[in-house]
């Protein structure tokens, strides 16, 4: 992992210049640097240090996932013992369905689940089956189980950080 | 330029694409050049011209296929936070707390799901001490308690899906 750093004066004004997205011109950056009122190579090169640092995940387009049949969602949750949660996270983690994977707090007595795996297919059957296989991976670890499909997207925008209202 | 997309309750049926809208999405889920010319560059590799993906972008967009087209910032390494969190929400009252925890800006994404914890949503803040303050409104606007479930250990993210 690089240093958490706050982002410089220069990077912010990157930062909101491009949260919504990229120009769609011939010679984006170029746009870019107008905008901020700075040299082209300028915007470039601090584009490319953050990517290079981590700064910026990665460049390009987000797939609205239902758009490209992606309709059923689950959130699948799991008990799993704190002793083998490192090992089993990172192995769920590397199921090509798995969207995210994280290690929460429990929340108990309501809430008894420690690994959250995001599972996206193009039904509800298909991410039930993909859910088996965690199980499956998991084992005698696994306490406890859910899947919450999503029912709604109530709302969507992202990050957005100050200065454009 | 982008498409706005923060419509609530909004499940976009899936999109008429083409095999060259295919190859785009798939192509461009990161890499895109940081050069002078990159979508020249990218047109170049998939066998169109410049024009042609520019036009097919700004029509995915407008489709609302993709959500947004530029840097993915990671923001947890530029001193920000992400924390997951839930309300059990009585169902009487579902879009009238839905209306109140929309209206944070800190409230990046929100999802019904199916549990007696039915909101689920994301506050995204600047800073580690906007989380808190993020859930104090939430809490005083709704009455309810907020669930929230910060990361301990991130196994792997990759929202990338095949088109």
């Amino acid at each position: 992992m690089t240093d958490t750093l706050p982002p410089d004066d220069f990077e912010r004004r990157l930062i909101i210049a491009t949260q919504a997205g990229l120009p769609l011109a011939p010679r984006p950056y170029d746009v870019l640097a107008e905008q901020l009122g700075v040299d082209a190579a300028l915007v470039k090169t601090r584009l490319a240090a953050m990517l290079q640092g981590g700064r910026i995940r990665r460049i390009g387009a987000v797939p609205n996932h239902y758009a490209l049949g992606y309709t059923a969602n689950g959130m699948s949750v799991w008990d799993v013992n704190d002793a083998h949660i490192g090992e089993l996270g990172e192995a769920i983690g590397r199921l090509d369905f798995v969207t995210h994977c994280y290690e929460r707090p429990r929340a108990l007595p309501d809430w008894p689940y420690n690994l959250f795996a995001m599972v996206h297919g193009r039904d509800r059957d298909t991410v039930l089956a993909h859910v088996e296989e965690i199980a499956t991976l998991l084992g005698a670890a696994c306490r406890a189980r859910d899947v919450l499909f999503s029912t709604a997207i109530l709302k969507k925008t992202g990050l957005r950080i100050g200065g454009d209202g | 330029m982008n498409a706005p997309s923060s419509a609530p309750s909004r499940r976009p049926p899936p999109a008429v694409l083409d095999e060259l809208d295919r190859r785009i999405i798939n192509a461009l889920q990161g890499g895109f050049p940081i050069s002078d010319e990159p979508y020249r560059e990218v047109a170049g590799q998939l066998g169109t011209t410049e024009a042609d993906l520019l036009a097919r972008l700004q029509r995915l967009l407008d489709a609302r296929v993709l959500t947004r087209f530029g840097p993915m910032f990671q923001i947890e390494r530029l001193g920000g936070r992400f924390v997951l969190a839930a309300l059990a929400v009585p169902e009487e009252r579902f879009d009238e707390v839905a209306a109140a925890v929309n209206a944070l800006p800190e409230v990046a994404h929100n999802y019904r799901r199916e549990h007696r914890l039915n909101m689920w949503f994301v506050l995204a803040t600047e800073t580690p001490d906007g989380i808190a303050a993020a859930t104090a409104r939430i809490e005083a606007a709704t009455g309810l308690p907020v669930f929230a479930f910060p990361k301990l250990r991130e196994f792997f993210v990759d929202m990338r899906l095949k088109a």
